[in-house]
């Protein structure tokens, strides 16, 4: 996006003489206009996103007590409570190991499918549907759902049971409820990512794979030679929107194991709202706020350096 | 497209797709389903597919034991209110960012994407401040204001841009010939072509604001002015045990109208999401 002027004169152009030009140019009134449309975006992005992020940082420097009324400066204090958090280290791995979980499952299923979609098949639009459907589930309606089935006496056990397998208790456990959460969350939204990818597939020239059918190449070679690095662009976008979104989960957690067992569950979102708003420690609340924000930033910037290496074109 | 597949590779496709079906389908299914059992039934197994004596008992008291017909308005009107409204914030601005030439554009753009960057959880302490001291916790206001022009709708304001970007100008250029002013060229041509990303962005923005949970539970205290999903996780009983009937109930209240409109008309949400500036 540049930005192009057609109107430059000569530089020797004065005022023009006779009668005078009159203020509202067509440039001028371009310029309003543009400022015009933009007022409540830009306004909005000031108030409720850049002024609350200096926020943050200012109230990570003091703590605030709603009932007393009292607002302190406390300095570092809430960074130091920070490195001292004897918890803060198994909500950085329960973030990590819910994020790294989510975005394999997800990338690995919604590939999966969309490659089954993809061949030519009647009913794949009806299939594509289904999958598509909890995307549009209210997310808490989706959550409680499950919630029943992965209980002790719930289906999934009712069901394992018929084949003989003693199923665990899955939300209580200290292995199996992170998996759950994961793979709760997965069913809900991979059909999202499974649609970018069938478009992507869609966009791969058939031509391409008749040449490797006559050189010989397998259909597996075909696929990570050919598909895989043709839709690379897409593979990257969805693995950004799949991440920041992972950290991003709270209702999932809430709902399903609030956390537990033990913090085995407790993601940093989830952490912060505990800090903030159950146990009301606002400021250091707002130091995990800055964590969060440090974590989406590092890896926005990760991602885009992949880009800038892995993906193979750019259109 | 792929090739063509002999009968024998077909049946194992179908036979694939439909045992993955399962978790997706099953359950939405069961939620409908067992919310018109009695408690006992829900717990049945094999669960029967279809409720022997279907009954609306869970229903009647989803009504009684919470203002539900109210939260339900709530998540209703909020979550149309946002739509339009960021529909007009986005539109607006992508049509400015993507045709139209002012000074400091690129800067303001920055400015405006940084909303990308910053998730609303990041920013959930200090806005609560800001609104409290406002005095508007416990009402509607921060989950209207916030994604109407906060982050959420800079991602819709991306798209819009992607789109008018993508859309060829000369009739737009041609109506300015013929003497249209900037705001009815936008109106009158440009938004009508605009019809795809706007239904995108409309469907997006609807399900994030009917989603919405950690902003209402942050926001909200009072029975009355609760949005659905907060709703949902209150059907608890003297024991802090969830009603599981009455859970179902107004759960299957909550999915199946947003279900139905999407079984309707799947072919623009899924294409409208697939092809809309989201592909990058």
């Amino acid at each position: 996006m540049t930005q192009t002027d057609t109107r430059v004169g000569p530089a020797t152009a004065g005022p023009a003489p006779g009668p005078a030009r009159p203020f509202w140019t067509t440039r001028r009134r371009d310029h309003l206009a543009g400022y015009l449309f933009i007022t409540p975006q830009l306004l909005g992005s000031v108030v409720f996103v850049i002024l609350p992020l200096i926020l943050v940082v200012w109230y990570s420097l003091h703590e605030w007590n709603v009932l007393a009324g009292t607002f302190d400066f406390v300095g570092t204090d809430n960074y130091q409570a920070l490195v001292d958090d004897p918890n803060l280290g198994a909500v950085l791995r329960a973030t990590g190991l819910f994020s790294v979980g989510l975005v394999v499952f997800n990338l690995g299923l919604a590939l999966l499918l969309a490659v089954l979609l993809n061949q030519k098949l009647r009913g794949t639009i009806l299939f594509r549907t289904l999958f598509f459907s909890p995307v549009v589930v209210s997310l808490v309606a989706w959550t409680i759902v499950w919630g029943f089935l992965l209980q002790d006496n719930g289906g999934l056990n009712s069901l394992l049971d018929t084949v003989g397998v003693d199923g665990p208790n899955w939300l209580r456990g200290e292995g199996t409820a992170m998996l759950s959460v994961i793979v709760v969350q997965v069913f809900k939204n991979v059909g999202l990512n499974m649609v970018l990818f069938l478009a992507a597939l869609q966009g791969v020239p058939a031509d391409l794979y008749e040449a490797a059918e006559v050189d010989g190449a397998s259909r597996l070679r075909q696929f990570w030679r050919i598909t895989v690095p043709l839709i690379s662009p897409t593979i990257l976008l969805t693995s950004i929107i799949t991440v920041v979104g992972s950290l991003q989960v709270f209702a999932q957690i809430a709902v399903l194991t609030q956390g537990g067992p033990g913090t085995s569950t407790t993601v940093l979102v989830y952490y912060l709202y505990q800090q903030a708003f159950q146990f009301h420690h606002f400021g250091y609340g707002a130091t995990l706020s800055i964590v969060l924000f440090a974590i989406v930033l590092a890896l926005t910037v990760l991602q885009w350096q992949m880009r800038k290496r892995w993906v193979f074109h750019e259109s | 497209m792929s090739r063509d597949l002999s009968r024998r590779t077909k049946l194992v496709l179908y036979g694939v797709l439909l045992v993955l079906a399962i978790p997706f389908v099953f359950p939405t299914w069961w939620m409908v389903t067992s919310s018109l059992k009695p408690v006992a039934d829900i717990f049945a197994f094999p669960p029967d597919l279809l409720p022997t004596n279907p009954r609306l008992d869970a229903y009647r008291r989803v009504f009684e034991l919470q203002p539900f017909g109210q939260q339900y308005l709530n998540s209703l009107y909020i979550a149309l209110l946002v739509t339009v409204g960021t529909l007009a914030v986005s539109a607006l601005a992508g049509y400015a960012f993507a045709r139209i030439r002012f000074r400091g554009q690129n800067v303001l753009f920055l400015v405006v994407l940084a909303g990308l960057l910053i998730p609303s959880e990041v920013t959930i302490v200090p806005l609560f401040q800001m609104f409290f001291k406002l005095g508007l916790v416990n009402t509607h206001w921060p989950l209207i204001l916030v994604p109407i022009f906060g982050a959420p709708s800079v991602l819709a304001t991306f798209i819009m841009r992607q789109f008018f970007i993508s859309l060829p100008g000369e009739l737009e250029e041609a109506a300015r010939v013929d003497g249209l002013g900037r705001f009815a060229t936008f109106w009158r041509i440009a938004l009508p072509l605009s019809r795809p990303a706007l239904g995108a962005v409309a469907i997006f923005t609807f399900l994030h604001s009917w989603n919405l949970y950690l902003e209402p539970i942050v926001f909200l205290s009072s029975p009355e002015k609760f949005t659905l999903p907060q709703a949902l996780t209150q059907f608890v009983d003297a024991y802090g045990g969830p009603m599981w009937d009455v859970q179902l109930a107004a759960a299957s209240m909550t999915a199946l109208p947003v279900l139905v409109v999407f079984v309707i008309a799947q072919k623009q949400f899924v294409e409208g999401l697939a092809h809309t500036g989201l592909k990058g």
